[in-house]
């Protein structure tokens, strides 16, 4: 036992993934930039100089202290200055941070839960049941995601009772985010389990009479799991973005919770009378998460596809 | 080829059947629309009467083929929220979203196509890494906080152009048009670019992927030896043959602008169908959340529809291919 997992950390370490990762600068950085965003979000109550979601912390007139500046009346000093409810910025990103990594890590669990199970299942089985997801595929797929989504969101919001709305919100967004991105995990599965069910291993073991179960995940389901860490990534900058972008139009994290989209939304109100630190820095926060995402992806697509090497 | 056609156009009746469906379902199982027309002081008797006047007493697929019919005419009845009829409240908005709409795709057309040869040709020059290094720049940027930054350049610090609206438009009878008055012109200026921004980075990547690949091709080194102007090769032989996937690309993104439009529209406070959905979709306003999924499903139908005909008539090639196989 010892010596398997020895041996499996020490294949790990000299694996070609690794070297790939070494080598390679954009991945190296994008990696440290998102994990520190991840860790700081994470550990945010640690340290964090305030608990912008406790009114009872908050002073009103330490509203629009600029960053690193005095305020007027209470001669506190932000590192990123506060906002309209005196909320200092600099902690809001952090706790609207953990929002978003929260939507996008569960709407992308969702959709990777849903997507692999529904593609192995119509790659192996086949026939009508088949047919039929990839037709409902088809039909969602002629709209764009963001759009899918929007109007899951719209249907969820009508089901909910109306004083439950805002608690809910976070829970329709991610099912919402969700079902609008699990056809492009499916297909990629399903394409995968179609080409894997017909090698000899999967032959030999329906031969020893493992059951369709037993083989699906015991067998096929490795195999096609490369694929699916790397559309998992990519859809994780998705997610990001598309929650916040609803947040930020408003069918999203409500006010009292925000994520980083609905403190861009906050921030923009203030764009005309120059109070740039309340938009500039969730702007900057969330093109950081998201590129460092997204590039991340990109390298990973590149290191596991052995056509490219 | 007919065949094709046909098949085709069957698909795209049944995609549009599932939309309706699913906006049918909207309005029957999304909160009680007896409840939302009738208020606190009501009799068994006027539910009764409502419902026969809705035509819910009637078995589903009757209600359904009701639904159908109406939405045909375009009668969607009556919004939640305005009380006004929802067919009306959307061809009063619809003018601004097709004039965004058809702005940022010329922009996206023309821009593209022109910068994607132009980083062909010049494949290895400053001025085409530097182009392709800002497009993945654009392509990551949020749409929203495109528009932002463009509001905080062009507004507030240049102040140049405005930020919300549409400036003045004038009525046509049918179509209100922003494209008649300065200021309506300049008011477009911003959202188009917001808009059309992704889409033009799109196309130029494609053109220029295209392009490489064809101008490695042996013709075009025939070409070349046979002594033909540059411009000869590259606009007469290599853009033809780039041609095709451009189009099909192009197409499949008219649509997306449409269904985008609905960010731009917000950052911009843009009267159009796009802030009319989310607006909707804030106050669980169900007929225009329905009568816009019907309208925008139409529209993404026909125009893949459209596209993949299109491909069909311009690559002879393809036509060989279905006929042998």
């Amino acid at each position: 036992m010892f010596n398997k997992i020895h041996d499996n950390i020490f294949r790990a370490l000299n694996s070609d993934f690794l070297y790939s990762f070494k080598h390679s600068p954009v991945a190296i950085v994008s990696f440290i930039v998102a994990l520190t965003l991840v860790l700081g979000a994470v550990l945010a109550p640690f340290y964090a100089p305030h608990n912008p979601f406790d009114p009872a912390t908050l002073n009103l007139m330490n509203g629009f202290s600029a960053p690193m500046k005095p305020n007027q009346f209470t001669g506190e000093v932000f590192l990123l200055g506060t906002d309209d409810q005196g909320r200092d910025v600099f902690s809001t990103i952090l706790y609207g941070m953990r929002i978003s990594l929260f939507v996008g890590f569960a709407a992308v669990t969702f959709a990777m839960v849903l997507g692999v199970s529904l593609g192995l299942i119509a790659g192996y089985v086949g026939g009508w049941l088949d047919a039929l997801m990839m037709r409902i595929a088809d039909v969602q797929l002629t709209f764009p995601g963001i759009l899918v989504a929007m109007l899951i969101f719209g249907i969820a919001k009508g089901f909910t009772p109306i004083d439950q709305r805002d608690q809910m919100a976070i829970w329709v967004l991610i099912i919402a985010i969700g079902l609008s991105e699990w056809v492009q995990v499916a297909r990629v599965v399903r394409g995968a389990t179609l080409v894997e069910k017909n090698k000899e291993y999967v032959q030999a073991a329906r031969l020893n009479g493992r059951r369709s179960g037993g083989i699906l995940i015991g067998h096929i389901l490795p195999n096609v799991l490369g694929s699916v860490l790397v559309i998992a990534t990519i859809s994780l900058a998705l997610a990001i973005i598309a929650e916040a972008t609803l947040s930020f139009l408003g069918v999203g994290a409500p006010p009292t919770k925000p994520s980083l989209g609905t403190l861009i939304r906050i921030g923009q109100g203030y764009l005309f009378s120059g109070e740039w630190w309340i938009l500039l820095f969730p702007a900057v926060t969330l093109l950081a998460l998201a590129l460092s995402v997204n590039l991340l992806g990109d390298w990973l697509r590149d290191a596991l596809n052995p056509k490219l090497k | 080829m007919l065949a094709f056609a046909i098949r085709r156009m069957f698909q795209s009746i049944i995609v549009l059947l599932v939309v309706g469906l699913v906006a049918f379902s909207m309005f029957n199982f999304v909160g009680d629309p007896v409840d939302s027309m009738l208020g606190q002081e009501r009799t068994d008797a006027d539910v009764e009467r409502v419902r026969i006047q809705l035509g819910l007493d009637q078995p589903f697929p009757v209600q359904y083929y009701k639904f159908l019919q109406g939405a045909v005419k375009g009668d969607f009845g009556i919004s939640y929220r305005q009380g006004r009829p929802v067919s009306q409240i959307i061809a009063e908005r619809l003018p601004a979203t097709l004039e965004l709409a058809f702005v940022s795709a010329v922009l996206a057309i023309i821009f593209g196509v022109a910068l994607g040869i132009f980083t062909a040709i010049r494949r290895n020059g400053w001025a085409a890494n530097t182009i392709m290094s800002l497009s993945l720049i654009g392509v990551s940027l949020p749409t929203f906080l495109i528009g932002i930054l463009l509001i905080y350049i062009f507004a507030v610090e240049l102040g140049w152009l405005s930020s919300f609206g549409r400036g003045d438009v004038v009525d046509l009878g049918w179509w209100r048009t922003g494209f008649l008055t300065k200021s309506g012109l300049l008011a477009i200026i911003l959202p188009a670019i917001t808009l059309g921004l992704y889409q033009m980075t799109l196309i130029m990547r494609i053109v220029r992927a295209e392009m490489l690949e064809v101008l490695r091709t042996d013709y075009i080194k025939f070409a070349r030896a046979r002594g033909l102007s540059k411009r000869a090769v590259n606009f007469g032989h290599a853009l033809k043959n780039t041609m095709v996937p451009v189009i099909t690309v192009t197409g499949m993104q008219i649509g997306s602008i449409i269904a985008f439009a609905i960010i731009t529209e917000t950052v911009f406070q843009w009267p159009g169908v796009g802030l009319l959905f989310i607006n909707a979709i804030r106050f669980v306003d169900i007929p225009i959340m329905a009568a816009y999924l019907m309208l925008i499903s139409v529209m993404f139908v026909s125009i893949n529809l459209i596209v993949d005909l299109l491909y069909f008539a311009i690559d002879p090639r393809l036509r060989l291919d279905k006929t042998k196989g």
